[in-house]
C-alpha cells in the first residue's frame, strides 16, 4: 500500500492542524477575514478543521473603507450563508476618534492605518490570537515568520528574537497582555492557493477573474478608477481587460491585464507568471523594508 | 505540463542547508532559485538595485534570501528563512539555516522537519569541524538523506583530486555516524556548475546535478506507517440538534494507519473501543494515515480529551514518567542543569519536567562524550534524564519522529529553550 499525500493535501492537513492548535491553546482567538482569496481559503480550512461544529472563533475584518465593493458584497453573502459571526472594525472610526491620521497626497493609503484599528480591536475584544492568511512566499520579511508569531504588549514583532519552531510542536505560551499572530498558510505559495481553490471548487469574488474595467497607470501599477483615487492630469484613464491577483485597497492594488476568466486559466497563468503577486502592490514598493517596518509596528 | 499543474498531484520535499560562514550557502540557494526560474522579475530587479547600492560587483544572490534589514546591513543571515520553489516533478520547501551564534538552534530547527540536508564544504578548506558538527546534527535529527556539496570548485581549477579527498575524509568521519544515504556533488554555486545544469568544467563527474538529485531522491518512507498513534488535539461536539450525538476526536495521525472497525485503546485510561468512522468535511474515509488531519468517531462513549492518545491494543507506545533523551540547548541566558524545571510539550500534551541527571555532553566536533560537566550552555547537545509530572506516551525518536520529540519551555519567560529526542 502506498501511503502518500499530494503536496496540496499535506499543506491542507498542516493548516487544519494549526487551526485546531489555536482553538486548543488560546482562550479567545479570532480569524482575520477580508474577503480576499487567502482569507477565503483560511475560512474554508477552518470549516474543515471543526466540521460539523460551528467555528470556535469569530471572524473579523479590519475595513479600511477603501475596499472593492465586490469584495465586501461577497464577504457579507458568504458569512451570511455560513451563519458564522463577523466583526467589522472600521478604520474610518479610528480616524474620527483621532486615533489615526489620514495620509495626504495622490498616493495616500489607509494600509498603515489598519494597524491602529487592529490593535484597538485586539484590546477591545481581548483577543489573544489572530489567525491570518499571510504566506512566507509573499515577501522577504514574511519569509522569516513563524507559524506562531509572538507579539509583545504593544503588538510588536521582534524578528531577531523569535522562538524556534521544531517539528509540529507549537509554543503559544504568553504573558498577560501579549498576543500571537498565527499563519496556517505559511508554507503555501500563490500557486498552491490557486491549485487548492481549483481542487476544492472554492468560490471567489468576481474581481479575481478577467473583466473590463477603467484603469490608469501610476508608476507601473495599474490602478482602478474609483471614488478613492483621483487620476492625475498626466494619467489617462482607459478601459482594459484586467483581473486582480491580490485584493487590498482600491488605492494601492494594481490590476494585471489578463484574459483568464476561470480558475483553471488562472492556475496556468500563475504557474507561468514572472512577477510576484505583491509586485502589483504599491504598499510594498514604498521602501525596501516597507513590510518589515509595518510588521514591527503590529501589522499582520 | 498544464495538466500536471491542474491536477496538482506533486510530491513535497523539505530540505535544509548547512555550511559555515562564507561557504556560499545563500549563493547556492539563490542559484537554485534563479536557474530553476523560480525568481520573479520584480524580486530580481529589487536585488539588482540593492546590489548596486551596496557596491557589489555582481548581482548578490545572497540578497534573495536575506530578508531582514539587519541581515542586509551586516551581510549575514540571522534567522532561519523559508523558501519555496517547484519544478514539474516536485514542490520544495527550503529551510535556510544560518551558521552564526545560534548555529545549533538554527540547524536543529531546520532539520527537525527536513527529509534531506545539503552540507556545504568549501573545496579549498575541505572537511572542517563545522562539517562534522553538521553531519552529527543531521544524524541526531534522523534526516534520511545527506547531500555533500563540494562548493567553489572553480577556485581549485575543477580538480577531481580535491573533490575525492573531501569525499574520502567525509566518509571516514561518517563511518562513526549512523547515516543511511550520503551523496557527493562537486559544484560552483557562483557560476552554476552542477546546480541545475550539468557542469562542462568537470567531465570526470558522472553523477546527477543537485536539482536532479533533489527531484528524484526517494521520500516515500518519510512517515512511520506501522505504529498507529493518534494524539487527540481537540474534541468536536457540535451544539446543534442535528448533530446532537456527534463526538469527534480531532487530530493528525502521527504515524500508522487507522480504519473503521479497528479496535483501539485510549491512553492513559486504557479503555478500548472500536472506530465507528473517520470523519472529514469531505465525507468519511476508508482509512487515515500520517500526516492526515481527521476526526475519529468511536462506538463507545469514553472520556477522552486533548493530550490523550488513541493507539492499537497490540502495538502500544512506551508509557512513563522517566524519560531518557538527547537534548539541544538553545538559551543564551539560562543553563540547563540537574534540578532545573521546565514545561515540556510532547505531541498534544503539556507536562511539567525536572532534570534529574545530565549524563554527558557531546563534543559535536569530535563526537567525544564529555562527562562530569552537568551544565548545558547555548548550542550544547547531550544526554539527560527527565522526570515528568504525568505519563507520556512515547516512542524512541529513531523509530518515530512525531512521538519521540519534545520541546522544553522556560516557565518564567515562556521561551522555547530546548529540543529533545527520546532514546
Amino acid at each position: 500500500m502506498d501511503y502518500r499525500l499530494s503536496h496540496i493535501k499535506q499543506l491542507e492537513s498542516e493548516a487544519i492542524f494549526i487551526m485546531r492548535e489555536v482553538a486548543a491553546q488560546f482562550e479567545n482567538p479570532v480569524l482575520l477575514f477580508s474577503g480576499g482569496k487567502d482569507s477565503i481559503v483560511m475560512l474554508h480550512l477552518a470549516l474543515k478543521a471543526f466540521h460539523p461544529a460551528k467555528l470556535p472563533f469569530p471572524l473579523m475584518h479590519v475595513d479600511t473603507g477603501h475596499n472593492f465593493p465586490e469584495t465586501i458584497q461577497f464577504r457579507d453573502e458568504l458569512v451570511g450563508k455560513l451563519g458564522e459571526r463577523l466583526i467589522v472594525k472600521l478604520v474610518q472610526d479610528s480616524i474620527d476618534q483621532g486615533r489615526a491620521t489620514e495620509e495626504k497626497g495622490a498616493n495616500a493609503s489607509r494600509n498603515r492605518l489598519q494597524i491602529v484599528t487592529l490593535l484597538d480591536a485586539i484590546e477591545e475584544f481581548n483577543f489573544d490570537a489572530c489567525l491570518g492568511g499571510a504566506r512566507r512566499d509573499e515577501e522577504k520579511a514574511r519569509a522569516k515568520e513563524r507559524f506562531f508569531s509572538h507579539r509583545d504588549e504593544f503588538g510588536q514583532w521582534d524578528p531577531k528574537n523569535q522562538r524556534p519552531e521544531l517539528w509540529n510542536l507549537f509554543n503559544g505560551r504568553k504573558h498577560f497582555g501579549e498576543n500571537f499572530r498565527i499563519f496556517p498558510l505559511s508554507n503555501w505559495t500563490e500557486l498552491d492557493v490557486w491549485q487548492y481553490i481549483l481542487w476544492e471548487k472554492i468560490e471567489l469574488p468576481p474581481i479575481y477573474f478577467s473583466h473590463k474595467r477603467e484603469v490608469f497607470d501610476r508608476q507601473g501599477v495599474l490602478l482602478a478608477k474609483s471614488e478613492f483615487v483621483t487620476p492625475l492630469e498626466s494619467e489617462s484613464v482607459e478601459e482594459r481587460v484586467v483581473r486582480f491577483r491580490t485584493v487590498g485597497d482600491m488605492t494601492n492594488t494594481g490590476a494585471v491585464e489578463s484574459p483568464a476568466d476561470s480558475v483553471e486559466d488562472i492556475v496556468v497563468e500563475v504557474a507561468a507568471a514572472r512577477v510576484t503577486e505583491r509586485g502589483a502592490r504599491a504598499d510594498d514598493k514604498r521602501t525596501e523594508t516597507a513590510m518589515e517596518d509595518r510588521k514591527k509596528e503590529g501589522y499582520f | 505540463m498544464e495538466t500536471e499543474i491542474i491536477e496538482s498531484n506533486m510530491d513535497l520535499l523539505r530540505f535544509t542547508t548547512a555550511g559555515s560562514v562564507d561557504d556560499g550557502k545563500s549563493t547556492l540557494i539563490g542559484r537554485l532559485l534563479y536557474d530553476s526560474k523560480s525568481i520573479f522579475e520584480d524580486q530580481w530587479d529589487a536585488v539588482e538595485t540593492s546590489s548596486q547600492k551596496r557596491g557589489d560587483e555582481n548581482v548578490n544572490l545572497a540578497l534573495l534570501t536575506d530578508g531582514l534589514k539587519a541581515e542586509r546591513e551586516q551581510g549575514i543571515t540571522i534567522d532561519v528563512a523559508y523558501r519555496y520553489f517547484a519544478t514539474p516533478r516536485r514542490k520544495f520547501i527550503i529551510a535556510d539555516t544560518p551558521g552564526h551564534i545560534q548555529y545549533t538552534r538554527n540547524m536543529v530547527t531546520g532539520a527537525s522537519s527536513a527529509n534531506l540536508a545539503i552540507l556545504l564544504v568549501d573545496a579549498r578548506h575541505g572537511v572542517v569541524e563545522q562539517t562534522c558538527r553538521h553531519a552529527f546534527i543531521a544524524t541526531l535529527l534522523q534526516i534520511q538523506h545527506i547531500v555533500v556539496c563540494v562548493n567553489k570548485m572553480d577556485l581549485v581549477d575543477w580538480d577531481e583530486s580535491v573533490y575525492r579527498k573531501v569525499e574520502a575524509d567525509f566518509r571516514k568521519f561518517a563511518s562513526r555516524l549512523d547515516l543511511t544515504d550520503v551523496r557527493f556533488i562537486p559544484i560552483s554555486a557562483l557560476l552554476g556548475d552542477n546546480v541545475v545544469d550539468r557542469s562542462e568544467n568537470m567531465p570526470w563527474y558522472g553523477g546527477a546535478p543537485l536539482l536532479e538529485t533533489l527531484e528524484t531522491v526517494y521520500i516515500g518512507n518519510a512517515h512511520n506507517h506501522v505504529d498507529s498513534r493518534f494524539p487527540v488535539q481537540w474534541v468536536i461536539r457540535p451544539q446543534s440538534s442535528e448533530h446532537h450525538d456527534f463526538r469527534g476526536y480531532a487530530g493528525r495521525v502521527a504515524s500508522g494507519v487507522f480504519k473503521p472497525g479497528d479496535e483501539v485503546t485510549v491512553l492513559p485510561s486504557g479503555f478500548t473501543s472500536r472506530i465507528k468512522a473517520i470523519h472529514t468535511m469531505d465525507g468519511e474515509l476508508a482509512e487515515a494515515f500520517a500526516p492526515q488531519s481527521v476526526s475519529m468517531l468511536l462506538y463507545d462513549e469514553i472520556d477522552i480529551s486533548r493530550g490523550d492518545m488513541i493507539v492499537k491494543p497490540n502495538n502500544k507506545p512506551e508509557v512513563g514518567q522517566d524519560i531518557e533523551a538527547m537534548v539541544c540547548w538553545f538559551s543564551d541566558t539560562e543553563t540547563l542543569r540537574p534540578g532545573s524545571r521546565y514545561l515540556l510539550k510532547h505531541t498534544t500534551k503539556e507536562v511539567k519536567a525536572i532534570v534529574r541527571e545530565a549524563r554527558y555532553k557531546v563534543n559535536v566536533n569530535t563526537l567525544h562524550k564529555v562527562e562530569g560537566d552537568p551544565e548545558f550552555k547555548l548550542n550544547e547537545i547531550g544526554r539527560i534524564c527527565l522526570r515528568v509530572s504525568a505519563p507520556l506516551f512515547y516512542d524512541s525518536y529513531k523509530n518515530n519522529r512525531a512521538t519521540g520529540s519534545f520541546i522544553l519551555i522556560d516557565p518564567n519567560t515562556n521561551v522555547t529553550v530546548g529540543a529533545g529526542m527520546i532514546i
